[in-house]
């Protein structure tokens, strides 16, 4: 049984997997026995066999904990993840959401069995309207990409009403996120990648020489990847308007505006949000997201199915005569009967839980609270930027908003050690790696987003740390190109999983 | 770096060598150097009428893809099924064991359209 | 709310930066600026977070009724040594995990994942998981498109109606087309018409659901699935209740190439609806094709066994507009409680809730058969529902039920006209025999009423 002992203690070697572990027989007592199969069913409707492992519960436990301790989260150091906004996610968010109330309702719950829920995903969508500066949101869609793909479909929908079907060509600038060319694609629209200027923007000029009648729609993100807010997008949506043409704000970098800013004040018809970065929902280790999907007036007919109605239910003041929030005087019906919607994007109405976390977040800050939030993770974006730029390049030396871009290009040239090895180097320090190599147009790029919730000292600590990781580099680039070291596995064969791609566990035949 | 001197090329960096009718295509040594690791080859179906410098497959790398454009135009006539467990020969023997298909001529004219080793060596000197 | 900044940081901060104030910091020009005033719910002190939300629980009143819904969402037991796990700080909070160096523990769970999901349903490889249920439909049917080229799809009526309308949304977008293939009077699918319609070789694929939406086993019997294969058609099979995949014949068994589903059933809270998780397996052939994320097992450079994000340049990411899908998050967590919940049950206990679920549902279709007025509108074999004809307006009956606070099931007129007398019941292993006199009570009380009126 020595497979079964090789994670002792003081040993870094993989646990064993869990079916290599267990006896068939040893059930833990959840539910009663059942009786056999072939009591309800013919035998030729059942499956021969179920080859799973039975283990006890403690040995389950003893399995995951030892997992959880090879995976590294927010909790247990500095993530600064570009444009992932890997914020401290509070703790009263899971609380709110595990309760039986909201845990254990079905989705077929009558609306008047299910008003509580109904009010949360109101009083979220009217939030984020307002914050947002968005006529509607839908809290359908299921992440930032489902979401994106909702808005690509509203505007082909929309083009289609208007007897609009030829225009068939979004406009992405070279600095987008990967998934806004494939959302596209998946519409059915052509990509049209337009280059960032010398300042790292869509400059107007650039845009008015692709805009035309085939003009569907314009993605953008403001602040951009490059962490730089387009400061002419007024004049950019004005231009894609006038060629009648929709602007869709992709908004994976929502962290940066809260308050400050708003996509419907700029000119955005569409846009999206990832509620699992701006409002703190745990992102699980990638997923379950939450991507609401908002629109102008001109589309809220559009929007995914269902959505919240709210009627007023009266009753204006408590029991002892005090008025009530203005939402409590209000009776909630999930609207499905929309004729003009895209549809439904998934099984179910929303990713529920998920509302209910965002909703304890917004009623952790409030507007001003908000506000604070991105003005707090602007400020902590530029002491980085200019720290970091003693040292290594900064390609765009100016105000950024949320994260900013590095380059490792010079010192590549110059040791060899490449962005990737810079960020292999951090998790040595017990720090998550930034994003690399995108966006694209950044040669040797690391992105560094390092959000509201970090302290000053956390941002010195991580500042010094980079610092001698290229410090090093320049003495002895082999060492950080060996990294990481102190980590329970070093480099993975990537090659090797491609080519003789291993992607379940087998039963060892008789 | 001298180009081999039996071949064409085309300006995406696949090369093709004419034997009579028929024709066998695979991708430069540049270009399988500047993939890097390729782990996976999609080829066109065998009888398949391919255009030249039509798209008709991918080369995938371990973090890069890459359309395969067709040197030549003709019918597809064989395609290499022993990169479907060793895509690794792309990287080893780009010229041999690493070819990609071979097609039945559409037009020999065609191979005016192509580049010669000398011109190819500009490019991938670049 | 959660900023550790002092005053004495802000102003230390702005200084090495070179700005005289935040304002300065994020100033904007005049055309964008903020002017409207935002009405966004109060700031509260956390123990009023607390209170606000024990009011909106209070009024969600359905988690106290008798419940008979399921429907594609099902209650079953879930162990608190899920919970205990999977809300572990490390695994909660991280990301996606592209550094595997820092992220074995998550990539080892999802290998286990995914190993499950290929145990269950006897496919070759199974996908880190996707949304849920209908986007993995979606997703499936786009892999089938791929394949072959056709841009039609056939699908079966007696899928899940929220499925069937998540795939009309996508391929709206695609341009493809869909038609539906009618129900035979035993509620399955008409096999006759699938062996007419797949002959034209102009579909993709072809979707089955099984146990289907009313709960009956739904599967290509050798003579249709002769036919789909001699069509070029890709057999995809919809699994919406996972638990099925524990008793019933796997999906690999009757043909299916690509098995699509919903694994709510393993431990993940209802939670009105979400968020759930979604599975795409299929057979080696399809495997370029499948979206989303797949982990690996390989090695590291000391020669150790790791585990690693791997064909990652099918995604979105490298292949941006070429890529097979544009999912990005998936749905990660709720695979990891899945797994544990998979550890936890294993062989055995997985087939005691199946067993249960089977005996509990038959319990269940015999008390409301035994009422007058009250048939099974079927007969076909089924797993844990069962359609109900009470051969009057079912909302109706429904709604007298919630008034003795019995929710007593789906009414089937909002998705098939000709179905408006018939309820889908269901029923598992949480379901008492209690449960089912009071809904045999209350519906025979009901029924009478109404039958008189």
């Amino acid at each position: 049984m020595s497979t079964q002992t090789s994670n002792e203690l003081g040993t870094n070697a993989a646990p064993p997997l869990i079916f290599e572990l267990g006896q068939e027989g040893r059930a833990n007592r959840y539910v009663e026995e059942g009786k056999p199969l072939e009591q309800f069913l013919p035998k030729v409707l059942l499956r021969d066999d179920l080859p799973l492992p039975d283990n006890s519960e403690l040995d389950v436990v003893r399995h995951f904990t030892k997992l959880s301790q090879r995976t590294f989260g927010i909790d247990l150091g500095f993530y600064p993840l570009g444009s992932c906004t890997m914020k401290y996610n509070p703790r009263i968010n899971d609380a709110m959401a595990a309760r039986g109330e909201f845990a254990q309702l079905h989705p077929y719950t009558p609306d008047e069995f299910s008003q509580g829920a109904l009010q949360v995903m109101y009083e979220l969508e009217r939030s984020l309207a307002s914050l947002f500066g968005m006529a509607a949101f839908s809290l359908n869609p299921s992440a930032g990409a489902h979401a994106e793909l909702a808005a690509l479909l509203i505007a082909k929908k929309y083009f289609k009403d208007r007897g609009e079907p030829h225009r068939d060509k979004v406009i992405v600038p070279d600095t987008a996120h990967g998934t806004n060319p494939a959302s596209a694609a998946m519409c059915g629209f052509k990509v049209i990648s337009l280059p960032s200027d010398e300042r790292g923007r869509v400059s107007v000029e650039e845009i008015k020489k692709v805009l035309g009648p085939d003009t569907a729609v314009c993605m953008m993100t403001n602040p951009n990847t490059l962490g730089l807010f387009e400061d002419h997008i007024h004049e950019i949506a004005a231009a894609v308007h006038d060629v009648g043409g929709l602007m869709y704000y992709d908004g994976a970098n929502a962290n940066a505006i809260m308050g400050n800013v708003r996509p419907g004040d700029m000119g955005f018809d569409l846009m999206h949000l990832n509620t699992h970065k701006t409002f703190t929902i745990p992102h699980g280790g990638g997923g379950a997201g939450h991507g609401p999907v908002g629109v102008a007036a001109h589309l809220v007919e559009y929007l995914p199915t269902p959505v919240v109605r709210a009627v007023p239910s009266g009753n204006t003041k408590t029991s002892n005569g005090r008025p009530v929030a203005p939402s409590d005087a209000m009776t909630f019906s999930l609207d499905f009967d929309r004729p003009k919607s895209i549809g439904p994007m998934r099984s179910f109405w929303s990713n529920f839980a998920h509302a209910v976390r965002a909703l304890a977040y917004m009623y952790a800050n409030g507007a001003d609270g908000l506000k604070k939030v991105s003005q707090l993770a602007v400020l902590n974006a530029n002491y980085v930027r200019v720290k970091v730029a003693d040292f290594l390049e900064t390609p765009y030396p100016e105000i950024c908003r949320h994260e900013f871009v590095a380059s490792a290009q010079e010192l590549k040239k110059a040791t060899g050690v490449k962005a990737l090895d810079i960020a292999k180097a951090l998790l040595d320090h017990g720090m998550m790696a930034p994003t690399m190599y995108f966006p694209l147009i950044v040669p040797e790029c690391l992105m560094i987003e390092p959000t509201e919730t970090e302290s000053k000292e956390t941002l010195d600590h991580f500042v010094e740390v980079l610092r001698g990781i290229v410090e090093t580099a320049r003495k002895e680039p082999e060492t950080v190109m060996a990294a990481p070291v102190n980590t329970v596995v070093g480099r993975v064969d990537e090659t090797r999983a491609a080519r003789q791609p291993d992607l379940k566990w087998e039963p060892v035949s008789a | 770096m001298a180009q081999p001197e039996n071949l064409l090329y085309s300006k995406e960096h696949e090369w093709v060598k004419i034997e009579g009718d028929n024709a066998v295509v695979g991708i430069t040594d540049y270009a399988q150097n500047s993939l890097g690791d390729i782990v996976y080859v999609e080829l066109p179906r065998v009888g398949k009428q391919i255009e030249q410098f039509g798209n008709v497959g991918v080369v995938e790398s371990v973090k890069a893809v890459s359309d395969l454009f067709t040197p030549i135009g003709g019918e597809v006539l064989e395609i290499n099924d022993a990169l479907e467990n060793d895509p690794a020969s792309v990287n080893r023997d780009p010229y041999g064991a690493g070819w990609l298909f071979k097609v039945k001529l559409a037009d020999a004219n065609e191979k005016n359209n192509l580049l010669s080793p000398a011109d190819y060596d500009k490019i991938a000197t670049e | 709310m959660y900023t550790p900044h002092t005053q004495a940081d802000i102003r230390a901060m702005l200084d090495a930066i070179g700005v005289g104030s935040l304002d300065e910091l994020l100033a904007v020009p005049d055309a964008v600026a903020l002017k409207a005033e935002l009405d966004v719910v109060p700031a509260l002190p956390e123990y009023q977070i607390a209170r606000r939300f024990d009011r909106f629980a209070a009024k969600n009143t359905g988690v106290d009724a008798i419940s008979f819904l399921g429907a594609g969402a099902y209650r079953h037991y879930t162990p608190p040594a899920i919970a205990t796990l999977a809300m572990r700080g490390e695994f909660l909070t991280a990301y996606t995990p592209y550094q595997a160096e820092v992220s074995q523990g998550y990539l080892q769970a999802i290998y286990e994942w995914q190993s499950y999901i290929c145990l269950l349903t006897g496919m070759d490889i199974a996908n880190a998981s996707v949304y849920d249920g209908a986007t993995a439909l979606a997703e499936g049917a786009i892999m089938a498109i791929n394949a072959n080229g056709r841009k039609r799809l056939l699908v079966s009526r007696a899928i899940h109606p929220n499925y069937r309308a998540v795939l009309k949304t996508y391929c709206d977008g695609l341009d493809v087309e869909i038609d539906e293939i009618a129900l035979a009077p035993d509620g399955t699918t008409d096999f006759a018409a699938l062996k007419a319609a797949v002959a034209t070789k102009a579909y993709a694929a072809v979707a089955l659901q099984s146990p289907n939406f009313f709960g009956n086993i739904d599967t290509l019997d050798a003579d249709a699935l002769a036919a789909v294969r001699e069509s070029g058609t890709v057999p995809i099979a919809v699994i919406a209740e996972a638990m099925a995949l524990a008793a019933l014949a796997t999906p690999a068994s009757w043909g299916a190439e690509i098995v699509v589903g919903e694994a709510q059933s393993f431990g993940v809270a209802l939670a009105y609806g979400g968020p759930y998780v979604g599975f795409i397996a299929s057979t080696k052939e399809h495997m370029r094709r499948i979206p989303g994320r797949l982990v690996g097992k390989s090695v590291d450079n000391a020669g150790r066994t790791a585990y690693v994000l791997t064909l990652q340049a099918r995604e979105q990411h490298i292949r941006r507009e070429r890529a097979t899908s544009n999912i990005c998050t998936n749905q990660a967590h709720c695979a990891l409680i899945a797994t544990i919940y998979l550890a936890l049950m294993g062989k055995t206990g997985l087939r005691d809730v199946a067993a249960l679920n089977l005996e509990r549902s038959r319990e269940l279709a015999t008390a409301v058969s035994s009422l007058k007025g009250v048939d099974l509108k079927f007969h076909a074999p089924f797993f844990n529902e069962i359609v109900v004809d009470v051969h009057q307006p079912a909302g109706a009956v429904l709604a007298k039920l919630q008034e003795r606070n019995i929710l007593g099931g789906v009414d089937l007129g909002r998705y098939y006209p000709e179905l408006s007398t018939c309820i889908l019941m269901n029923a598992t292993e949480l379901t008492s025999s209690g449960e089912i006199e009071a809904l045999t009570t209350a519906l025979s009380e009901v029924v009478h009423v109404h039958a008189n009126v």
